[in-house]
């Protein structure tokens, strides 16, 4: 397969800014068209990640950042894959200019996002398992998270002071990432100071919410040389594969598990996504170098570490302890400060997720370089059986 | 007052309840909650199956996990009390094979509960609900540990 080259990543910086999702897309668009040295005329293709809290233009999101940046004539594609849906934009982008239908295409991802909990659309939604859990059990996102913080604890001997030592972990590196919306130390004593928000996960063990944009500049391997990038990095694998029946890990924002009938399946949904991206790149967890995973919590992130096979389950714990997952040691875990320090943007996360790895393999990643990154893995999982893992190579 | 399910037919009221599956006829696998013969279709990838009879699950199963709600969730949730007294939240394995959230019982806690013990389902008062024909008790299923998790702290 020939490959797909990122000639270019942007951002907009995460925080509260109180504008429109257009203008931080197209913010970071033209920051990511800059960063590879191509014009928008010639992008064939832009690709937006939906946002649903925005109305229609949220909805139309690909056309929104195409007509802000002024029509020009390019061919356009909206995603949604709720918190997987930059990666899915990102894939069919990659999915055209591989079967030769686009050349250049610009990946876009957006949002402004509330306060506090997030909570489902409104009206009385009686058929809506995202709204009945809310109604029924009161069972909010956080509640999610400790279910699985809570688990590695009774399973695996987790503590909460291991989940803070990633927040702390994880505030340093992001200590110096421009795009980051908190660049403050925390300390794990500050996590556990914290008020406790769903047991045993703290303020401070929990990701905020946020306005933010990324945007990636894909091309074909042809367009690369006329562009005179050497050693461009390349999308090795995206992997946004659902889930096998029975899917037997309960999943926000469901009540129940399938029935196993007695047989659990081989892997799980979050270790099938990466398995999956793993077999298409034809690398294994010994080749990663660095790893950007989804922290919607800290306990998260322990978890992430186990379904990219980067340790025995049971072991993350082991490798935070000995500084593994710290910059520097044997397997640096967002470097980026990942969520913790940036908080979550929906459609824009994943394809933040695919701009810091850019960075990363190109050496370019400013006061949190990973020395030597050359194979970077992305994991991420949303709702209703969305998910994504994506390999780059360098 | 009266009381009646805050949904109908996810579960029975009567002294021993259960939660109440779809059970595909044709391959034998349960769906909680039981909206499978609304939707028509059997959600095994192996089964072509567009029937379905309701089915009680097990009343006990084993926690898979639990956590609490210390901050009163957004609407649609309807605190139960004024001011918002936090609650407990089980995800339990029944025999069957799935694993099933609800609140845990009224007076218990996460310190009551561990990975792995064993508990039962019940049916307690989710909230009042105001109707033009007076106060209406809304009920749902909880998880109520069988025995105390952790004995030296009940004792202490």
């Amino acid at each position: 397969m020939s490959d797909v080259v990122v000639a270019g990543a942007g951002m907009h910086p995460w925080g509260k800014w109180g504008r429109s999702f257009v203008q931080y897309g197209v913010h970071a668009a033209r920051a990511a068209l800059a960063d590879a040295g191509v014009p928008w005329t010639d992008v064939d293709l832009v690709v937006g990640g939906e946002t649903v809290r925005n109305g229609y233009g949220g909805y139309v999101a690909g056309s929104t950042f195409a007509s802000a940046l002024g029509w020009n004539g390019a061919r356009i594609a909206t995603s949604y894959a709720a918190c997987a849906t930059g990666a899915q934009a990102i894939d069919t982008a990659r999915a055209r200019i591989l079967a030769g239908l686009s050349e250049v295409a610009l990946v876009v991802g957006a949002d402004t996002t509330p306060k506090g909990f997030l909570a489902p659309n409104a009206g009385e939604r009686w058929d809506d398992p995202d709204w009945l859990r809310f109604r029924l059990l009161g069972m909010t996102n956080p509640a999610y998270f400790a279910l699985y913080a809570r688990r590695r604890m009774d399973l695996h001997g987790a503590t909460s002071e291991d989940f803070a030592r990633v927040k702390e972990k994880n505030s340093r590196h992001g200590l110096h990432n421009p795009h980051a919306r908190y660049r403050k130390e925390v300390s794990a004593g500050e996590v556990l100071a914290s008020a406790m928000v769903s047991d045993p996960l703290h303020l401070l063990d929990i990701c905020a919410t946020s306005d933010g944009a990324a945007a990636v500049v894909l091309c074909s391997r042809d367009y690369a040389e006329r562009l005179g990038l050497r050693e461009p990095v390349r999308v090795a694998a995206v992997s946004t594969v659902a889930p096998t029946f029975p899917n037997t890990v309960i999943d926000m924002p469901l009540l129940a598990t399938d029935a196993s009938g007695g047989a659990a399946p081989a892997r799980t949904f979050k270790e099938s996504l990466a398995d999956a991206a793993y077999e298409e790149a034809g690398l294994g967890p010994e080749d990663v170098d660095v790893a950007e995973v989804y922290d919607l919590s800290t306990a998260l992130e322990l978890d992430w570490i186990e379904d990219l096979g980067l340790c025995k389950p049971g072991e993350a714990e082991v490798l935070l302890r000995a500084g593994d997952t710290t910059i520097g040691g044997r397997i640096p875990v967002n470097p980026s400060g990942g969520l913790a320090c940036f908080g979550e943007a929906v459609p824009a996360q994943a394809i933040a997720q695919v701009c810091e790895l850019t960075w990363q393999l190109r050496g370019q990643a400013t006061g949190r370089q990973v020395e030597g990154a050359r194979v970077g893995i992305t994991a991420n999982q949303g709702l209703f059986g969305h998910g994504s893992s994506v390999i780059l190579t360098r | 007052m009266t009381a009646t399910p805050a949904i109908e037919g996810w579960f029975t009221t009567d002294p021993e309840p259960a939660l109440t599956a779809d059970r595909c006829t044709t391959c034998g696998t349960v769906f909680f909650p039981p909206t499978a013969a609304a939707t028509g279709f059997c959600r095994n990838p192996g089964c072509d199956g567009e029937t379905f009879e309701s089915a009680s699950l097990s009343r006990r199963g084993t926690v898979w996990s639990y956590t609490d709600a210390q901050y009163r969730p957004p609407a649609p949730y309807v605190p139960a009390t004024d001011p918002y007294e936090p609650f407990a939240l089980a995800a339990v394995e029944l025999p069957e094979g799935l694993v099933v959230l609800g609140q845990v019982a009224e007076g218990f806690g996460v310190a009551d509960l561990r990975v792995g013990a064993e508990v039962e389902v019940v049916v307690e008062t989710l909230h009042v609900e105001q109707t033009d024909d007076g106060p209406v008790e809304r009920t749902i299923w909880r998880w109520r540990p069988i025995a105390p998790a952790r004995a030296e702290e009940v004792v202490a």
